[in-house]
């Protein structure tokens, strides 16, 4: 008697699984400043747009395959076709990689979570130097949340080369972030299951309370007219339709299998059309909510800079010229300074080098991503706010919760197929395969934690699932309505659902589809050679700032490695396949009379 | 002529002032007093208030009474250092009080006619820095005194890390967590394996009293639910196959 498939308790499970593993630190991260850097109002155009061709179809291909297959993404692509298995493993190869670095995230955000229990915030002030007479070096040239995280946090190194011993902290943190996914993935979907119901929805309750918070902040509406102004000449700019599509195409996660993964647990009678309609409408709506929240606090941050920059402007004249204090005020700056030009002309040029030009546009034209967003624009903001310690608490649980939700997705897509394979379930227990997959992610993380982690994470993030992904979900748009046959999978899909599959979905997963994700590989081909050799952002603590830099040699064959290691499993698997077969045919033949 | 002030400018040219400012007082100095008037330049110390900066609207406004109080406080700065117990508010000079409200100020020391060093003198304010700044409302980056560096206050390092106390806390509780989680799996799947063995015990009890008619068990009370009668025959049985 086999054993019955697990499944969801209930349809909403399965949602809340989805959306927990699609919206992601990406949502906070990445689209705020995209928005920002290709028009601000004007990019929610190709967005939308992007979402409905690309992004709503690839999803709903996805969540039909594995509720049609009910296995993972090796078993699911096996059925399809013998050949294609390879596009199953490149995913779960991919998924592996993903893993391994994501959760450096998580345990970054502990670090944050652990360090906000302290008044005043750590990295609201600078350490005092050795003789406790000034402010560490590095710190004044750098700002304090600067300092916190390239020194205390990471102790970064000055360049990929000097890779420095395991730090001790981040390693604890790492080993606690593991814990936790392990114990949410323990008991299958029994227990991932009931930790979504968390990871879910407790980031937009944090993003509704700093919604309030962040519109009522002082120059909030500076960062959102800012950026909500619609450029619409960059709407004939390429760059922004091909990062749309990037965008909605990483953001919704699709290539990694766990969203298969997520869907073989379903009844079959689940309509899969509608949760795709769902989720993929959730996410995107999410990343509006997020950058309307970023760019509110954005807007706080800029306008608290440029105050002080013009405060300091202020105090340095009134110092210069012994003028009365409070007699300049930023209203009658520009005229007095032209008074003092021309009054005391000798003097002024003297002050003139040390003034600088504040300018609201410029400190709002800083565009930050990634972690450097999170990790000190985000608390630099913080610190300026009433009961930091609270908005702070909140921010890192909330984050947590993004980075945990998502890595629940990334394991099951790797320990489905491992549970799925009839060789390894029967020698070992759920709980032994997920504790070992576990133990060997957080093993090969520990290299993340080292003082060049952070170069080496930067490689991961940008080269270990970007191209191989794009491939993955070719092919599998491919198989599905070529090689299985669009009208075999439409009819299997009737049977299933009950329902007809929509002429919609036909054009764009037979037609539109693949064209989009050639173009789009064909445009990061052309993009990674174009650039030539591949450069990276260091570090350098004696100016408190980043300098670009050459990867060595062994990164570049790290870096190719990542991309060809989940990319050549699929031909190499279907030339494997087509070997073994010939073998086969060639016992096959001889005894037949 | 009464308190000089004097301020060394570059080379040899001194350019002299009188104590009510703006205003030059030509005075022909002999070569014996150059030596005296560098070294008392050394000892003089620039300070600077910003009243306003500090207290918005509750600003009081400077006047001759706050330049008492000033002297006052630089004295009892002064009294508390062994040796100069007996500085007296006239020996404070202030000078070139502008609209800033910035001036500068010496300590002298009428007996020996000279002005006190400014080792000293930075010492004594260094000590009773916070009564200076208490006395006027103000803080260290609003009483600035140019010379002096503020003392920094030293940071509070508790002897556990407070990151680790709840870090320790976080990972006890997730521990005990997944220990319990894979010990009630374990239970559950030995209870499992445990009941298809008890199973299959009654099955063998239940098959010795079957009897069996027409190749149809004849069992009337259906050991096994006792929802299907299978002394009924079934549907597709009845209708001869074409």
């Amino acid at each position: 008697m086999e054993k019955a498939r697990p499944l969801w308790a209930n349809s909403l499970q399965f949602v809340f699984a989805c959306i927990s593993y699609a919206v992601g630190l990406g949502n906070v991260w990445r689209f705020p400043y995209l928005c920002q850097m290709y028009g601000g109002g004007s990019f929610l155009v190709p967005y939308i747009i992007m979402l409905f061709v690309e992004g709503m179809p690839l999803l709903y291909l996805e969540l039909a395959v594995g509720q049609r297959m009910r296995q993972g993404s090796i078993g699911a692509w096996r059925t399809i076709s013998p050949y294609l298995s390879g596009v199953g493993l490149a995913s779960v190869v991919a998924s592996f990689f993903l893993a391994t670095y994501y959760n450096i995230i998580n345990a970054w955000a502990f670090w944050y979570l652990f360090h906000s229990f302290q008044d005043p915030l750590p990295w609201s002030v600078c350490p005092l130097n050795h003789n406790r007479t000034g402010y560490d070096e590095e710190c004044e040239k750098a700002s304090s949340t600067q300092y916190f995280w390239y020194r205390k946090t990471l102790n970064i190194s000055p360049s990929i080369q000097d890779s420095g011993r395991v730090q001790w902290e981040p390693a604890l943190c790492l080993v606690l972030a593991w814990l936790v996914v392990y114990l949410c993935i323990l008991r299958g979907t029994e227990s991932t299951g009931k930790v979504v119901y968390f990871t879910a929805s407790l980031p937009y309750c944090v993003l509704l309370i700093y919604l309030v918070r962040g519109l009522t902040l002082h120059g909030a509406t500076n960062g959102l007219s800012y950026m909500f102004t619609p450029k619409l000449e960059q709407l004939a700019n390429p760059k922004a339709w091909i990062n749309a599509a990037t965008q909605i195409f990483f953001s919704l996660g699709l290539g990694f299998g766990s969203l298969i993964a997520f869907a073989s647990y379903n009844q079959p009678s689940n309509n899969c059309q509608k949760h795709a309609i769902i989720v993929s409408l959730i996410n995107s709506s999410t990343s509006i909510f997020a950058s309307i929240v970023t760019f509110s606090i954005y807007g706080f941050k800029a306008t608290f800079n440029y105050e002080s920059c013009l405060d300091k402007v202020i105090l340095l004249l009134t110092n210069s010229f012994d003028l009365e204090d409070g007699f300049l005020t930023p209203s009658n700056l520009e005229q007095v300074k032209s008074y003092l030009a021309s009054a005391f002309p000798s003097k002024y040029s003297e002050v003139l080098p040390q003034i600088k030009n504040c300018s609201l546009q410029s400190e709002l034209a800083t565009a930050v991503q990634g972690t450097g967003l999170s990790f000190i624009v985000y608390t630099e903001a913080i610190k300026n706010m009433e009961v930091s310690q609270l908005w702070s608490v909140l921010y890192f649980l909330m984050l947590l919760m993004l980075g945990i939700g998502s890595m629940l997705g990334n394991t099951a897509a790797i320990l489905t197929p491992l549970t799925d394979s009839k060789v390894i379930s029967r020698h070992l227990p759920k709980e032994a395969i997920s504790g070992l997959v576990c133990l060997v992610n957080c093993v090969i993380g520990l290299v993340f934690t080292m003082e060049a982690g952070n170069y080496w994470f930067d490689i991961f993030n940008d080269y270990a699932a970007t191209l191989s992904l794009l491939l993955i979900v070719l092919v599998e748009t491919i198989a599905v309505c070529y090689v299985y046959g669009l009208r075999r999978f439409e009819s299997d899909l009737k049977a299933m659902t009950g329902r007809t599959l929509n002429w919609y979905w036909k054009v764009i997963w037979a037609g539109v589809s693949p064209l989009l994700i050639i173009s789009l590989f064909v445009f990061y081909l052309t993009d990674y050679i174009l650039t030539g050799t591949l450069k990276y952002q260091a570090w350098d603590a004696s100016q408190g700032q980043l300098v670009t830099k050459d990867y060595p040699p062994y990164a570049l064959a790290v870096i190719g490695l990542l991309v060809a290691s989940s990319t050549m499993c699929i031909p190499l698997v279907a030339l494997g396949t087509f070997i073994m077969r010939c073998f086969k045919r060639k016992g096959d033949t001889p005894p037949v009379a | 002529m009464k308190q000089v002030w004097y301020e060394v400018s570059g080379g040899l040219m001194l350019k002299i002032r009188c104590e009510n400012k703006e205003q030059v007082c030509a005075r022909l100095l002999k070569v014996e007093e150059i030596p005296s008037m560098l070294r008392d330049a050394e000892n003089a110390f620039k300070v600077r208030f910003s009243i306003r900066t500090a207290l918005g609207d509750k600003a009081y406004v400077w006047d001759t009474n706050e330049e008492y109080l000033f002297k006052a406080m630089v004295a009892f700065s002064m009294r508390k250092v062994p040796n100069r117990e007996t500085t007296e508010i006239s020996h404070v000079l202030l000078c070139n009080v502008t609209q800033r409200v910035s001036f500068w100020f010496v300590v002298t020391d009428p007996s020996k006619n000279h002005t006190l060093p400014a080792v000293e003198i930075e010492s004594a304010i260094r000590m009773n820095r916070n009564r200076i700044n208490n006395a006027f409302f103000l803080n260290d980056q609003t009483l600035e005194f140019l010379k002096i560096p503020t003392t920094l206050a030293p940071p509070t390092d508790p002897p556990v890390p407070i990151w680790i106390i709840i870090f320790g806390v976080i990972f006890c509780i997730v521990i005990v967590a997944v220990v319990l989680l894979i010990l009630s799996g374990i239970r559950q799947r030995r209870r499992k394996s445990k009941e298809p063995s008890e199973a299959d015990d009654t099955e063998d009890k239940c098959e010795n009293t079957i009897t069996i008619e027409n190749g149809i068990p004849c069992d009337p009370l259906d050991t096994k639910g006792g929802h299907i009668n299978d002394a009924f025959m079934t549907e597709d049985e009845r209708l001869t196959p074409l």
